[in-house]
């Protein structure tokens, strides 16, 4: 017995819904097959109360559902109801295991003797689909789970959590309140989560909260037929096999990747690699004609995207060439582009004109541009001045831009035409623009913000690879000598490697052989060497500064140890290559030797010595990363808290600082307040993308905080608070006069149910006078001050 | 170290106002000298007088207003509104008109010599503040003519020189005692180690369950009675008269002697460190109440004695019209 329906819409997650309910709304004959014994199976295991976003912000939503940001039971609910009014024709529990046939005539068998035939397939199964099991004896009992519906469900238990990803930890971190709670990592160290739940983790584990088992994998689960516990978790451990007894097993350990099951159904794939997605045409549709994938699977992972694809396949079924529901944005974007009429010459124009994004999908090229926006400078304009800071990425659509470096060994211009990029030096570094960029005739550009580049850069190996090739000699030119000929660069560059260095690692030793030329792309190391038995440090170079050429030239070993003082990312030029550059070169000479020569004279270690490790002990605490950070002479203050009165006083009544807390070290204490790092840590994961950097440096929250809390929690130094909104009023000079000490604080009844937002140090950004906490010291105790500038004090 | 290299209170601005004083004695003391209007009964109604005293009056004036200044934090100009988009700083970059467009150490400059449109630094206020206020000495000494007797006038002179002596012990606490604060807290604070007496004492009473009841009963008093703060003059003296802390320690000593049950002489050492442990942090702690009582103690005597002096300076002067 067969059924037939004119699409048959696989998987019920967000796309899939969305198709069906777009194809309920016109009265097309459809069915929806989800295998699970509910609809939208991923988001129903989210963890209870979870927020779900609704990114992209810019992107319209184009469905039959609504959707908004919320929480997974509003979400869930909401749909669960749209569904029923629409009249979708949902068949939970049906799974699919093949698909066969052509365009017009799918067949879809489902259980033994059913079979549904079908005109068009919408797939839209996600990525979570097929969740990895414990693969040993006893992992379909009923006490071992897959997944966490709601942690505050179980009390006083034992239980053993697997995985180490970031639903793992953050199920042991849930059930930790209320458990006893065993993490077991196959892995030796807690990698693979987020930077913030790795250190929630690491705070439960010193706490006591969560026990861990590290490179330990399950060897069978048993059942215990007496006793308190009910099952018996048996795993390898680096001490041998353990057996440990508890009431349940949460295993999280993703998911298979459904490529498998999409090849049997004949679609193909552009290559062997894992993260590769099928090839589909712009509406869609995979090598198999009226098979159309959508969603996660499409490489769409977010909600709303998945959402206006189901509709949208829908709507190309049906014949109906409707415009994507980012097309709209993307005209805006182009519409400052001469001789550009669609959207289509557009995303062409870009993909002629930028080789470096030649690997994207055109699906991927218009995510790229929604992200960016298109400039049409005149010709003169300045793009980005000298010591700005700009951290966005360039590419040259058409015409031209010269670059003007200026740097202590003379100025030099570099000219671009279309198809180059520039910009990435300052996107790498995260430290001010070396260089100013002019716009030429009729020069129409692409800026793309750091954040949308650095994912780019993650996401896809082919730009980062095109990137780094030539970087790499724009890096020399800028670092070493900018009259090098090109024959000379190519051979420099030659077995050049990338390498990167963690928070206090050291990148060579005091006595170790000279390996090559060390570029900073990324980062801040100091260098130091022994001195009576103690280290004692020399200088710090930051980013866009060389090292290692002492010994290069001297042909000695290192003479110093060079240390990361924070994430630090550098070329290693080959020594030969160098050596052999320099003796041909004169002016490269001249250069890397009046460097030599300041090096000497800073290599001098100080009589009287550095203050008893002072440096190392900021270098410690993350100065090496800050671009600017208050520091108070505890010689000096008076502990009267002006500072923090004046902070709150022009911050609407909340301090962004705290004088009291951080460390102290000798008379130097680091209050607790913004540094401004270079990388900013809260940047990482802001939902809204509100957290800035001014031109000139200060990294400051905009306007749209949603409150989530994400950089709070990502923020190593405490330095972010949540706050409620109230209105503030400052003091008077009357009231001031008249001894009135405290400012008055209206609380708005309206205001206290808002969610708190982030409030952060933005060093008073606009206030001509300057950060008021330094205003507001009456001893001068109170300094802000760059690690560069720190250092010429000290030294 | 000195972080801040040359912007101390005394240094600040190489100097400035220490120069601005200097200048103002130096051509006080010069007019003085070269009047010479010693011994003339009338002295006070002499244009020289006025002067000194027109320009001492004014410089209290400013020296109030320091007070004022420190508790309004500062006038602040309106924010400029440019925490928009990126796109949007460049425009307003790009209509430059102003210091936006400088560099950082340049545009530090100009906030420097715009800052004092804007209430300047305290810094600057406050060194300004003790310049002045010392020049007054010889200002209104000058001014006085030297000629004192039981009246407002010479209240008025006294009342200031009283000002000026305790403003000098506050400058004196502001110079010496942060450094003291720092090397007797390090990283702590006072309720951090408030905190970890308060776990250390917890901690002596557990370790003094098994111990005889005399222990018991030193412990429980070094717990209830040890004082930290205390009114001014304990605070001040940073000290307790027969410190129950001190005493417990002294007595577990003693009593440890007569002790010989198996296990209880290490019980008794134990409990004996926690509480020297205990000791160590009551001493910081008190020291800490000590230093802050005397930064702060002298500013409560300067603002109303200067009020005070407002006042009777307010009366000088109306009383001098009654002299023309």
């Amino acid at each position: 017995m067969s059924e037939h329906f004119k699409i048959a819409i696989v998987g019920g997650g967000p796309g899939g819904l969305s198709a069906a309910a777009r194809a309920a709304e016109l009265g097309i004959s459809h069915v929806l097959l989800e295998a699970a014994p509910h609809i939208a199976d991923t988001i129903h295991r989210y963890q209870k109360g979870k927020l779900v976003r609704a990114e992209p912000m810019q992107l319209p939503l184009r469905s039959a559902l609504s959707f908004y940001a919320g929480t997974r039971e509003n979400i869930l609910r909401t749909w669960q109801q749209e569904l029923a009014e629409l009249g979708v024709n949902v068949r939970v529990g049906a799974a699919v295991s093949a698909i066969s046939g052509q365009c017009g005539n799918f067949r879809i068998p489902l259980e033994p003797g059913k079979t549904l035939t079908a005109e068009f397939v919408v797939l839209s199964i996600g990525l979570q689909g097929n969740i990895r099991k414990l693969g040993v004896p006893g992992e379909d009992m009923q006490r071992v789970q897959y997944q966490l519906d709601d942690p505050d469900e179980y009390s006083n238990e034992t239980i053993i959590v697997v995985g180490d990803g970031d639903a793992g930890v953050e199920n042991a971190l849930a059930l930790s309140r209320q458990n006893r709670v065993i993490l077991v990592n196959l892995h030796e160290e807690f990698s693979n989560c987020a930077e913030a739940n790795f250190q929630l983790l690491m705070t439960a584990v010193t706490e006591g909260h969560i026990e861990t088992r590290v490179s330990t994998w399950a060897e069978r689960v048993d059942t215990i037929a007496k006793g308190d516990f009910p099952v018996a978790f048996v795993a390898h451990t680096p001490q041998g096999l353990e057996r440990i007894e508890c009431h349940r097993v949460i295993a999280r350990l993703g998911a298979e990747p459904p490529r498998k099951l999409l090849e049997n159904f004949g679609v193909r794939f552009p290559n062997s690699d894992t993260a590769s997605v099928p090839q589909l045409s712009e509406q869609y549709e995979s090598n198999v004609p009226g098979l159309y994938i959508v969603g996660a699977l499409a490489g769409y992972p977010l909600i709303k995207q998945a959402m206006n694809q189901g509709y949208e396949a829908v709507e190309y079924i049906t014949g109906n060439p409707v415009e994507p529901a980012d097309e709209v944005l993307l005209r805006e974007k182009f519409a400052g582009v001469p001789n550009i009429r669609s959207v289509g010459d557009g995303i062409a124009l870009v993909r002629r004109n930028l080789p470096l994004l030649e690997s994207l999908t055109t699906l991927q090229l218009r995510e790229f541009m929604l992200d960016s926006s298109v400039l049409a400078p005149r010709s003169g304009e300045v793009i980005f001045a000298r010591s700005d800071y700009n951290n966005s990425f360039y590419s040259i659509l058409e015409g031209e831009v010269s670059v003007h470096v200026e740097g202590k060994d003379g100025a030099a211009v570099f000219t671009m035409g279309a198809g180059d990029f520039f910009g990435e030096m300052g996107l790498l570094s995260g430290r001010r623009r070396s260089g100013t960029a002019i716009a030429g005739e009729n020069c129409v550009l692409v800026e793309t913000p750091r954040r949308s580049m650095l994912k780019l850069l993650n996401a896809a190996s082919g730009v980062q690879r095109k990137l780094d090739e030539v970087s790499l000699k724009r890096v020399v030119l800028n670092y070493l000598d900018a009259s090098l000929p090109d024959s000379e660069l190519d051979y420099l560059v030659q077995g050049a490697k990338f390498k990167q260095y963690a928070f206090g690692e050291v990148i060579f030793k005091e006595g170790d052989k000279a390996d090559g030329l060390y570029m900073i792309r990324r980062g801040s190391v100091t260098v130091s060497r022994m001195v009576a038995g103690k280290e004692q440090v020399l200088a710090y170079v930051s980013a866009g500064n060389y090292f290692g050429e002492m010994a290069l030239t001297s042909n000695m070993p290192h003479s110093a140890t060079v240390r990361a003082v924070s994430p630090t990312d550098v070329i290693v030029l080959e020594a030969e290559h160098f050596r052999a550059v320099m003796e041909r070169n004169s002016s490269m000479r001249g250069k890397v030797g009046s460097r030599y020569l300041e090096r000497i004279s800073q290599g001098e270690p100080n009589p009287s010595g550095e203050p008893g490790g002072l440096i190392k002990f900021l270098m410690d605490h993350g100065v090496g990363e800050a671009t600017d950070v208050l520091l108070i002479d505890y010689s000096q203050c008076i502990r009267c808290n002006n500072c923090e009165r004046a902070c709150a006083d022009v911050h609407g009544g909340i301090s962004r600082l705290n004088r009291g807390a951080g460390p102290t070290f000798e008379q130097v204490h680091v209050p607790v307040s913004c540094r401004h790092c270079e990388h900013p840590h809260c940047m990482k994961d802001c939902p809204p993308d509100v957290i800035r950097r001014s031109v000139h440096g200060e990294v400051f929250i905009d306007d749209g905080c949603i409150g989530c809390g994400n950089c709070l929690n990502n923020c190593p130094y405490d330095a972010i608070q949540m706050a409620g909104t109230s209105e503030y009023k400052q003091l008077t000079v009357w009231e001031a006069v008249f001894g009135r000490r405290k400012h008055r604080e209206v609380r708005n009844e309206a205001d206290a149910n808002l969610p708190k937002k982030a409030v952060k140090c933005d060093m008073c950004m606009g206030i001509i006078s300057g950060p008021a906490c330094v205003r507001a010291c009456p001893t001068g105790a109170a300094l802000r001050v760059s690690p560069e500038e720190f250092f010429s004090f000290v030294r | 170290m000195n972080l801040s290299q040359s912007s101390t209170l005394i240094k600040y601005k190489n100097y400035r106002y220490f120069k601005i004083a200097g200048l103002l004695v130096a051509v006080a003391l010069v007019a003085y000298v070269s009047v010479k209007p010693a011994d003339s009964l009338f002295y006070g109604g002499t244009w020289l007088s006025f002067v000194l005293g027109v320009t001492s009056a004014l410089i209290i004036i400013v020296l109030m207003l320091y007070g004022v200044r420190k508790r309004v934090a500062s006038k602040v100009p309106e924010r400029r509104h440019y925490r928009t988009s990126v796109v949007h700083q460049q425009e307003e970059r790009n209509a430059q008109d102003d210091f936006y467009a400088l560099h950082k150490a340049e545009r530090r400059k100009r906030d420097i010599r715009e800052g004092w449109r804007y209430g300047g630094t305290l810094q600057g206020w406050l060194s300004a503040h003790v310049y002045l206020g010392a020049s007054l000495i010889v200002l209104a000494s000058l001014h006085t003519g030297f000629q004192f007797s039981w009246n407002i006038h010479t209240l008025t002179y006294v009342l200031m020189l009283l000002v000026i002596a305790n403003g000098f012990y506050g400058l004196f606490t502001y110079l010496n005692y942060p450094a003291l604060i720092t090397r007797n807290m390090g990283e702590d604070t006072l309720n951090g180690l408030l905190l970890k007496i308060d776990k250390l004492d917890e901690l002596a009473r557990i370790r003094a369950l098994d111990l005889p009841d005399e222990v018991n009963a030193l412990v429980l008093k070094a717990r209830r009675e040890t004082r930290l703060g205390g009114n001014l003059l304990q605070q001040l003296s940073g000290s307790q008269h027969d410190c129950p802390t001190d005493a417990a320690i002294l007595g577990i000593r003693l009593l440890s002697k007569t002790l010989i049950a198996d296990d209880q002489p290490k019980l008794m050492r134990d409990l004996y460190s926690v509480l020297l442990q205990k000791q160590k942090l009551v001493l910081r702690v008190r020291n800490e109440i000590k230093i802050k009582a005397s930064m702060q103690l002298w500013l409560y005597l300067h603002t109303p004695l200067s009020v005070a002096l407002l006042a009777a300076l307010f009366t000088h002067i109306v009383a001098i019209f009654f002299y023309w």
